[in-house]
C-alpha cells in the first residue's frame, strides 16, 4: 500500500465551473438511478483538472454533496487511488514507469535525468515551478519501455539523452510530440516484423 | 507458424486506421445480425465448441462462464463488463485493442450482451490509458451514428449501450469483484467469492466479467466457426493470442500467434533474440510478472499454452513475456516487482498487506548481499503463508515469482547471503514479528 499526503494549504471553497457541471451531469446519467456514487471517480478527475493538477479537500466535499454520499466516502477514494494528487503537482508532471520490464531497459537512467534537471526529490517542484516528476509502477507500455507518462501522453523507447530535450522543451513551455521516440508507430517489432506483411505493403 | 489469413487482429499495427470504414473493410461488423438470429444457444454453444479460454490471466472458459448467467432476466437487469485494467507489468496488449481494433471490442460487446441477456456494458480502463480511452470512445460514437449501438444495434432488435468507465492507478481493479467495486464508486477491495458476480454482480445484479482481448476474438470465433478457432493450437488450448515480448530482447514488440508456440521462437524469431544471444539469457518470466519465472534449460522446449505452462510449473496468465538476460542482476529485478505488489496491495487481508512488503525488504536485502543464509528459507516460508490466505488471486501472485526465484535460483542467493545468523538462538530481526514462524512443528 501506498501513503498518501494531504496537502497542508488548502483553498477554502471549491466548485466546478459550468462546463464541468454539465459534464458531471452527463456522467451521472450513465448509471442507473440512485447509483450516482458510481460517478465518484470520474467527478474527481474533473476536480483535479479544473483544479491545477490537484483535488483540494473542498472538492471532495463539494463532490460528496453533488452525488448525495457521505464526505468520507469521497475521501477514502481519493486517497485509495493513486492516480489522484492530493497535493500540488507540476503544471508538467512527469511519471517515469520503473517496474521490471522498464528497469531492464534502463528506466532508473531516466530517474536520474529527472534528479538532475528537475529535482531531486519525488514529488517537488522544479526550480521554476513548472515541473515535478514521480516514480511509478507499471503503466502497461511494456514493449516500448523505457517510457514515461507526462500529463496524459505517453513517452516511448526513450533514452537519458532523448528525456533531457523533452525536459528542455517543457523549461520552454513547448510540449514535444508524445509517442515512440524511436519513431515506432506501434508495438510492431523494429526491422525484424514477420506478421501481417500483406497489410504493411497495402 | 500462423498464417497471416488466420490472425483475428489484422489491424494490430495500425496499417490501416482504427476507424468503422477501415473496419468494415476488414471484415467487422459484418453479419453481426445473423449471427444474434441464430439465437443465444447457439452462440454460447459454438463458443463453448471453440474452447475459447479468458484472455486476462487465469484462462477460465468464456462459454461456461457465459452459460452461468440466469436464462431468463428476473427483476434484476445484467450486465456486461468488459475488463481493460490492464496494469500486469509486461502486458500491453489489451492497450493495441483499444486504439487499433475497438471495433472488434464494441461488436464483441454487442453479440455478448446478447448472449448473456445484457442492455448495459460497462468498460473499465485503467486511467493511465486516457488516449486510449478517448479513441475507444470515438469507435463507440461512429458505432452510435452508424445505428450499431443504441435501441436497435446493427438491426438485432437488441437495445445496447455502451459505457467507459476510467479506473485511477489501482492494479487490484483488475480482480474482477474490486473492479465491481470500483464501478460503484468504492476503494477498490476485492469481494468474498461465492457469491459469484454471475449471481449478484455490479449493484447485486447478474454480472458477466470478460478480459478485452477475449471478446474481441468472439466476432471473429462466430463468422468463421468455432471448430476453426479450436483447429488452431491444441484441446483446451485453442486458438491465437497476442504474446507480449519485453526486457532485455532487441526487438521487443506484440505478436499474434498460434496457442503452444515454443518460447524460443517467439524470442528469436519474432522480437530478434536476446540481447548479447541466446546463451546470454538468465530467466523468462512467462506471463506478466505474477507468474513463476522459467530458467534457461526450461525456456528452450516450453510451449507457450495453459497447460504446458502449468506443467513447468508457471502459467500462460496474460502471455507478457519479460525476458531476463545474464546481464541483470535476477534478485534485484525479482525485488523491484516486489516492491510493485507492495505498492499495490489493496490492503483488506492481513497475509498480503505485510507480508507483501516483508518479500520486498527481504529481497532488497538479499540482493545487496545483507541477508542471512537462513534467511532464504524463511522467505519461502513468507510467501506460503500469503498464498492461499487471502481473498483475491493477489496473494498468489505476489508470491508466486518469489516461489520461482527460489526454486531455480536458490543457489545463487545463498552465494551472496551466506552469513549465519548473529544471533543464533533469538533472530529478533524487526519484521519477524512472528517468532513461530521459524519453528515449523509449531506454524
Amino acid at each position: 500500500m501506498a501513503v498518501k499526503k494531504i496537502s497542508k494549504v488548502q483553498p477554502e471553497k471549491f466548485e466546478f465551473n459550468k462546463k464541468n457541471k454539465e459534464t458531471a451531469d452527463s456522467i451521472i446519467k450513465n448509471y442507473p438511478s440512485g447509483k450516482q456514487q458510481s460517478a465518484v471517480m470520474a467527478l474527481l478527475y474533473l476536480a483535479q483538472k479544473q483544479n491545477d493538477n490537484w483535488i483540494p479537500l473542498s472538492a471532495m466535499k463539494y463532490i460528496a454533496k453533488y452525488l448525495d454520499m457521505p464526505y468520507i466516502k469521497v475521501y477514502e477514494v481519493a486517497t485509495f487511488y493513486s492516480m489522484y494528487n492530493l497535493t500540488p503537482v507540476g503544471k508538467y508532471f512527469f511519471q517515469v514507469c520503473t517496474t521490471t520490464p522498464c528497469m531492464l531497459r534502463g528506466a532508473y537512467n531516466l530517474v536520474d535525468v529527472c534528479k538532475r534537471k528537475i529535482s531531486e526529490e519525488e514529488n517537488s517542484l522544479s526550480e521554476d515551478g513548472k515541473t515535478s516528476w514521480l516514480e511509478v509502477e507499471c503503466l502497461g507500455a511494456c514493449v516500448n519501455a523505457p517510457m514515461l507518462q507526462l500529463n496524459e501522453d505517453y513517452y516511448e523507447d526513450l533514452d537519458p539523452t532523448k528525456l533531457e530535450q523533452i525536459i528542455d522543451k517543457i523549461s520552454n513551455d513547448e510540449v514535444p510530440q508524445p509517442g515512440s521516440y524511436r519513431g515506432r508507430l506501434s508495438s510492431e517489432p523494429e526491422n525484424t516484423r514477420k506478421t501481417l506483411i500483406g497489410n504493411k505493403n497495402a | 507458424m500462423l498464417e497471416d489469413k488466420d490472425r483475428i487482429f489484422q489491424n494490430l499495427y495500425n496499417d490501416f486506421g482504427a476507424d468503422l470504414t477501415s473496419a468494415k473493410k476488414r471484415g467487422d461488423w459484418k453479419d453481426t445480425k445473423e449471427i444474434c438470429g441464430k439465437g443465444r444457444e447457439w452462440i454460447i454453444n459454438e463458443i463453448k465448441t471453440s474452447e475459447l479460454r479468458g484472455r486476462g490471466g487465469a484462462g477460465f472458459p468464456t462459454g461456461l462462464k457465459w452459460s452461468f448467467a440466469p436464462k431468463e432476466v428476473g427483476s434484476r437487469p445484467h450486465y456486461l463488463v468488459i475488463n481493460a485494467d490492464e496494469s500486469e507489468p509486461g502486458t500491453c496488449k489489451d492497450r493495441d485493442i483499444l486504439r487499433f481494433e475497438p471495433h472488434k471490442l464494441i461488436e464483441g460487446c454487442l453479440i455478448a450482451s446478447y448472449a448473456v441477456n445484457a442492455h448495459k456494458c460497462y468498460i473499465y480502463i485503467r486511467g493511465e490509458y486516457f488516449n486510449e480511452g478517448q479513441k475507444l470512445q470515438t469507435a463507440i460514437d461512429e458505432a452510435y451514428k452508424d445505428g450499431l449501438l443504441g435501441k436497435n444495434s446493427a438491426g438485432t432488435d437488441w437495445e445496447l449501450d455502451i459505457y467507459i468507465h476510467y479506473g485511477a492507478g489501482a492494479y487490484i481493479c483488475g480482480e474482477e469483484t474490486a473492479l465491481l467495486e470500483s464501478i460503484e464508486g468504492k476503494k477498490g477491495q476485492p469481494r468474498l467469492k461465492p457469491p459469484f458476480p454471475a449471481l449478484i454482480g455490479l449493484y447485486g445484479c447478474p454480472t458477466i466479467i470478460n478480459n478485452v482481448e477475449t471478446i474481441s476474438v468472439v466476432p471473429t470465433i462466430l463468422r468463421r466457426g468455432g471448430n476453426w478457432f479450436a483447429s488452431l493450437g491444441r484441446p483446451k488450448n485453442t486458438g491465437s493470442k497476442i504474446y507480449c515480448i519485453s526486457g532485455n530482447v532487441n526487438n521487443p514488440c506484440n505478436v499474434e500467434e498460434e496457442m503452444g508456440i515454443p518460447l524460443k521462437e517467439l524470442i528469436e524469431k519474432h522480437a530478434g533474440g536476446v540481447i548479447g544471444g541466446w546463451d546470454n539469457l538468465k530467466a523468462v518470466i512467462p506471463g506478466g510478472s505474477s507468474m513463476p519465472l522459467l530458467p534457461k534449460e526450461t525456456c528452450e522446449t516450453i510451449k507457450m499454452d495453459f497447460d504446458a505452462c502449468v506443467e513447468n510449473k508457471t502459467g500462460l496468465g496474460t502471455a507478457g513475456i519479460v525476458v531476463i538476460n545474464k546481464d541483470q542482476d535476477i534478485i534485484k529485478c525479482m525485488a523491484r516487482i516486489a516492491r510493485f505488489y507492495k505498492h499495490e496491495s489493496c490492503g483488506q487481508c492481513t497475509p498480503c498487506r505485510e507480508g507483501s512488503g516483508w518479500m520486498w525488504r527481504m529481497l532488497e536485502r538479499m540482493a545487496k548481499g545483507e541477508a542471512t543464509r537462513d534467511e532464504v528459507d524463511m522467505l519461502l516460508d513468507v510467501t506460503k503463508q500469503i498464498e492461499g490466505h487471502t481473498i483475491c488471486a493477489f496473494g498468489e501472485g505476489s508470491s508466486w515469482p518469489v516461489q520461482g526465484l527460489i526454486r531455480n535460483f536458490k543457489d545463487e542467493i545463498i552465494e551472496r547471503n551466506k552469513f549465519d545468523p548473529i544471533v543464533k538462538k533469538q533472530k529478533d530481526i524487526p519484521y519477524l514479528v512472528d517468532q513461530h514462524l521459524l519453528e515449523k512443528e509449531n506454524a
